[in-house]
């Protein structure tokens, strides 16, 4: 006879929100009429993720004690909690951004807006979502595989659903086969764990190990470097990055605002949590197995990142490089280095969503892809978006006009705790040779006039209608951006709450 | 110690009222008059401000504090020395004129260019007043961005390359001086320049160093200076060498010297050999330099050289002097670059063998190019003659042959001066210089005129300043005694 665990409902409240947000998202593209379905889907992912950060931030006020629910197979704790309510609102901006989206927006295509598999799109945005925030509370290895499938699957639909257009679908697939590889990689690993252990929650592994005295072990150890591996392939850490810049420039703008920042933090997040729950014993080994990471992350991150002329080519590389930065918190190991990652991700993931939300705008303005030749004078025509980019790009970069500085000053200041001085010079020298590429779109926005535009023929039927939506979104990302520099006080409270539910 | 929010305000009003331009959809006249006047009430802030400083205390002054994270012990902590109410002075006076010269000539896309003048206002008082580790990074950092802007969008031919140039040399150096702050406040617990301990590690000391002579700059870290100088902007040039420049020898007097005692003894005579070679290449370079804002631009690099053969001569009448040069010098490379810009718009050009002959017909700007060259090439009796003296009777209490390559600078000073003010405005009328081109304006007197009286004050009283820059009338004692 099979007993049914006890369900705490309330801790998987974040997920059923956005879950039923996307069933309900679902039956609408099949009872709403057509010219409706934008409309209704739109409505209804808003709804959900907004359902989603009222319950996640009712669970991180409701969940000072951490602990695991559901047969113990899902965390219910302030980390958990606080990396759905920053997935959600990612999700929040998301909708937003994708209201005007237009499948197949290439200059050959008809131009008019199409309004086919909307309500699919809003659905297979709340699933991805849900998966993530399931992911981030994973308390073993079958749910944490499962969650990542979850997510994954819905991105891969995702990032092809211009199926008109070719960029779209090789993104789709490339995704698709090398995140692929990823999970594979995750679940032999798992797999290679549980042989050794011969137990799949987390901390019944550090148990096992510690009892039993397992810590050299070899199949513990290569099934720790292989989860390692398929973590890093989820954060698009190098050397683990080849489908991140092909994947970010093919897929819909809007999809890959969503993956670079939603994405990473959901990836980032956990594997902190699986490290330092389930591998305590062998910290010694992914503290340095990560130091290598980041270091691999910064160096190849950033100098792809100098002779890419493709703005979304070039911010793809940059999400590489900040990988490598965020890893360096992780690979402290710490309590501060715990700290340093979730305060880190706010501010990145703000800057990163919003640097894609402004080249969508560019790219419907245009129809073409956007390159530092199409972006030439796009700060002196939409002011408030250049603006904006401004500040994302100097944020990314580290300069103090947005968090992005003290989450950097975060993460060295963890490295430096742990006692490695050498990786706070790799940052340093990292930051340094970022500031080229971010500046050359700084450059072509504002330095360039736009008669040097390189678009060909004229637009055809003038530039669209300003998108209010879009805006708010842009907005929303630049008060968190700038925001997160002025209140770091309360944000590292914040983290610091969530870090404590780690074992530190 | 008084507390006081005046501080605070001096950064943010600026700030302030950069995001009300940025926002509001003003007119460009409304928008230039707005820069102005928050310009001058920033100026009138000072004035208030330096009327109520205790310089008899001296001491921190005018001081706020706040935690910003306390996690790690960052503080919002601002205040001022008698030193740095002198620099803000600097700042607020430059500024103004800056400000005015830009909506004077009527650059393009005022609400951009007013919002970024008055956000490197507020972003360099920040410099000279913060009091925290970090958060003089942050303002350190923050100077560069409008400056960025500044000089790329509204710059020369050959702007592209100088701001590249400009950004990657000295966030290279600052950059190195972040892990040196991360070091230094993990390992002493606190980012506080008040409380913090001062430390005796080399390598420190080098990260802040790098940044400062990169930020001064110093030989052989200049690389920057020339095309930076003579593609921004004039206005811009004028604020970028008389002030912000000023950062990195303030860097070194505020940081560097009095937290690293022991390594700056280590380290002085390298630090003393780099600045007299500055000093006399600089100096050479502008005596050979075929346009205006190069003799200025390597004037001002070997001014720089001076002011830090003044710090690191460790001696009370080396501060002192250095204190006064920096301000001294601020106002005279304020003023030469305005001139500059000026002498620009009428001929179309900087070059000097393409001028000539200016003086007739234009009483106004031979007048006012003589009296800040004189004051530059420090006749005695004037401000920078005393700053000058100072300094080399502080670098001769350390050793007699550091102040004989001054002395031997300050010819120079003179030669390139006069080859300046003769090319420029005697000699026969060059081929660029039309008949026509008009004398200055009453506009650009009204920028110019109180930046010259500045000077003159100065060069009146300059104890005004080289007595009330460290507690006390007397100008002995190690600097970290005295303000700390």
């Amino acid at each position: 006879m099979i007993h049914a665990p006890h369900v705490d409902w309330f801790a998987l409240s974040t997920v059923l929100a956005l879950l039923g947000a996307s069933g309900v998202a679902l039956l609408g593209a099949v009872l709403v009429p057509r010219p409706a379905q934008r409309a209704f889907a739109a409505t209804v992912a808003a709804l959900g993720f907004t359902g989603g950060i009222v319950a996640s931030v009712w669970l991180y006020v409701a969940s000072a004690s951490g602990h695991r629910v559901v047969a113990n197979a899902f965390y219910r704790d302030r980390w958990t909690a606080l990396a759905q309510a920053i997935v959600c609102a990612v999700g929040l901006a998301t909708t937003l951004l994708s209201v005007e989206h237009m499948p197949g927006w290439s200059r050959d295509a008809d131009r008019s807006r199409r309004d086919d598999h909307v309500a699919e799109f809003f659905a297979l945005l709340l699933a991805s979502a849900a998966g993530m925030a399931f992911f981030v509370g994973a308390a073993n290895l079958m749910t944490l595989f499962l969650s990542l499938e979850w997510l994954s699957i819905a991105l891969y639909v995702m990032c092809a659903i211009d199926y008109d257009r070719e960029g779209s679908l090789e993104a789709g697939l490339k995704y698709l086969v090398v995140g692929s590889f990823g999970s594979a990689t995750l679940l032999f690993g798992s797999a290679l764990v549980y042989g050794a252990t011969g137990s799949i929650g987390f901390p019944e592994i550090a148990h096992a190990v510690s009892a039993r005295g397992l810590s050299h072990d070899v199949l513990l150890v290569l099934g720790l470097a292989l989860v390692i591996a398929g973590l890093a392939f989820k954060s698009s850490a190098a050397p683990f990055h080849m489908w991140t810049p092909d994947v970010y420039q093919g897929a819909p703008t809007p999809v890959t605002a969503f993956m670079s920042s939603a994405t990473k933090v959901a990836a980032l997040v956990l594997a902190l949590r699986v490290l330092a729950t389930a591998f305590p014993q062998e910290a010694r080994l992914w503290t340095w197995a990560f130091a290598g990471i980041a270091v691999a992350s910064l160096t190849i991150g950033n100098l792809a990142a100098l002779v890419q002329r493709d703005v979304k080519r070039i911010l793809a590389y940059s999400s590489i490089s900040h990988a490598g930065f965020v890893l360096i918190g992780l690979s402290a190991g710490t309590a501060l280095g715990g700290r340093a990652l979730m305060y880190y991700l706010i501010p990145y993931a703000a800057m990163a969503f919003g640097s894609f939300a402004v080249v969508a705008a560019r790219e419907r303005e245009l129809g073409v892809p956007v390159t530092l030749d199409t972006i030439a004078g796009f700060g002196w025509e939409r002011p408030f978006l250049g603006v904006a980019m401004w500040f994302f790009l100097f944020g990314l970069a580290g300069l103090p006009l947005t968090g992005g500085f003290v989450g950097k000053f975060y993460v060295l200041a963890a490295a430096y705790d742990h006692g490695w001085a050498w990786l706070v010079i790799v940052g340093v020298l990292a930051t340094l040779v970022s500031l080229y590429y971010y500046l050359g779109i700084v450059r072509a926005m504002y330095m360039r006039p736009s008669d040097e535009l390189r678009v060909g023929a004229a637009v055809a039927g003038g530039s669209p209608p300003r998108e209010a939506l879009l805006h708010v979104s842009v907005g929303l990302a630049l008060a968190v951006a700038v925001g997160s520099l002025f209140a770091v006080e309360p944000l590292v409270d914040l983290a610091r709450h969530a870090a404590s539910s780690l074992p530190f | 110690m008084t507390i006081s929010s005046v501080t605070s305000l001096l950064i943010w009003l600026p700030i302030g009222a950069a995001l009300v331009v940025w926002v509001l959809p003003l007119s460009r006249y409304a928008t230039g008059s707005l820069a102005v006047l928050v310009s001058l009430v920033e100026v009138g802030l000072w004035i208030e401000q330096a009327a109520r400083f205790d310089f008899d205390a001296g001491g921190l002054q005018f001081s706020q504090r706040a935690s910003w994270f306390s996690d790690l012990h960052v503080s919002y902590h601002v205040g001022e020395y008698g030193f740095s109410l002198w620099l803000v002075g600097l700042t607020v006076v430059a500024m103004a004129a800056s400000v005015g010269y830009g909506f004077w000539v009527g650059r393009e896309r005022p609400r951009a260019y007013f919002g970024l003048q008055l956000f490197l206002t507020g972003a360099t008082v920040g410099v000279f007043v913060a009091q925290d580790l970090l958060l003089f990074y942050a303002f350190f950092e923050a100077m560069l961005i409008p400056l960025y802007v500044l000089v790329g969008v509204w710059g020369g031919a050959g702007r592209l390359g100088a701001t590249i140039k400009l950004l990657i040399y000295t966030m290279a150096g600052s950059l190195f001086m972040l892990a040196a702050i991360v070091v230094y406040g993990l390992k002493e617990g606190t980012f506080d320049l008040v409380d913090g301990p001062t430390s005796a590690s080399r390598w420190l000391f080098l990260g802040f160093m790098l940044a400062f002579l990169v930020k001064a700059p110093l030989f052989p870290f200049h690389g920057w200076l020339p095309d930076a100088y003579r593609e921004a902007p004039a206005e811009v040039t004028a604020v970028l060498s008389g002030v912000i420049a000023k950062a990195g020898t303030y860097g070194m007097l505020r940081i560097a010297i009095p937290t690293f005692p022991e390594p700056t003894s280590y380290y002085r005579t390298t630090v003393l050999a780099l600045a007299a070679a500055t000093l006399v290449y600089g100096s050479v370079l502008a005596f050979r330099s075929p346009d205006f804002r190069g003799v200025v631009a390597y004037s001002s690099l070997a001014q720089s050289g001076l002011i830090t053969l003044g710090l690191f001569s460790g001696t009370g009448l080396g501060y002192d002097g250095a204190v006064l040069q920096m301000v001294a010098h601020g106002l005279i490379s304020a003023s030469l670059f305005l001139i500059a810009g000026a002498v620009e718009r009428r001929t179309a050009t900087g070059e000097l063998r393409l001028l000539g002959g200016m003086a007739r017909g234009r009483p106004a700007l031979a007048t006012l190019l003589v009296t800040v060259g004189i004051i530059a090439l420090a006749v005695p009796g004037s401000a920078s003659f005393a700053g000058e003296f100072l300094i080399l009777a502080g670098s001769y209490q350390r050793a007699w042959w550091w102040a004989s390559i001054g002395a031997g600078a300050i010819v120079l000073a003179a030669m390139y001066m006069l080859r300046l003010i003769s090319a420029v405005l005697h000699e026969a009328r060059g081929p660029a210089v039309a008949d026509e081109a008009m004398d200055v304006r009453p506009g650009e007197l009204a920028l110019v005129v109180p930046l010259v009286a500045c000077l003159l004050a100065l060069s009146a009283w300059p104890a005004g300043i080289s007595h009330h820059s460290f507690a006390g009338d007397a100008p002995s004692g190690v600097v970290q005694g005295q303000f700390k």
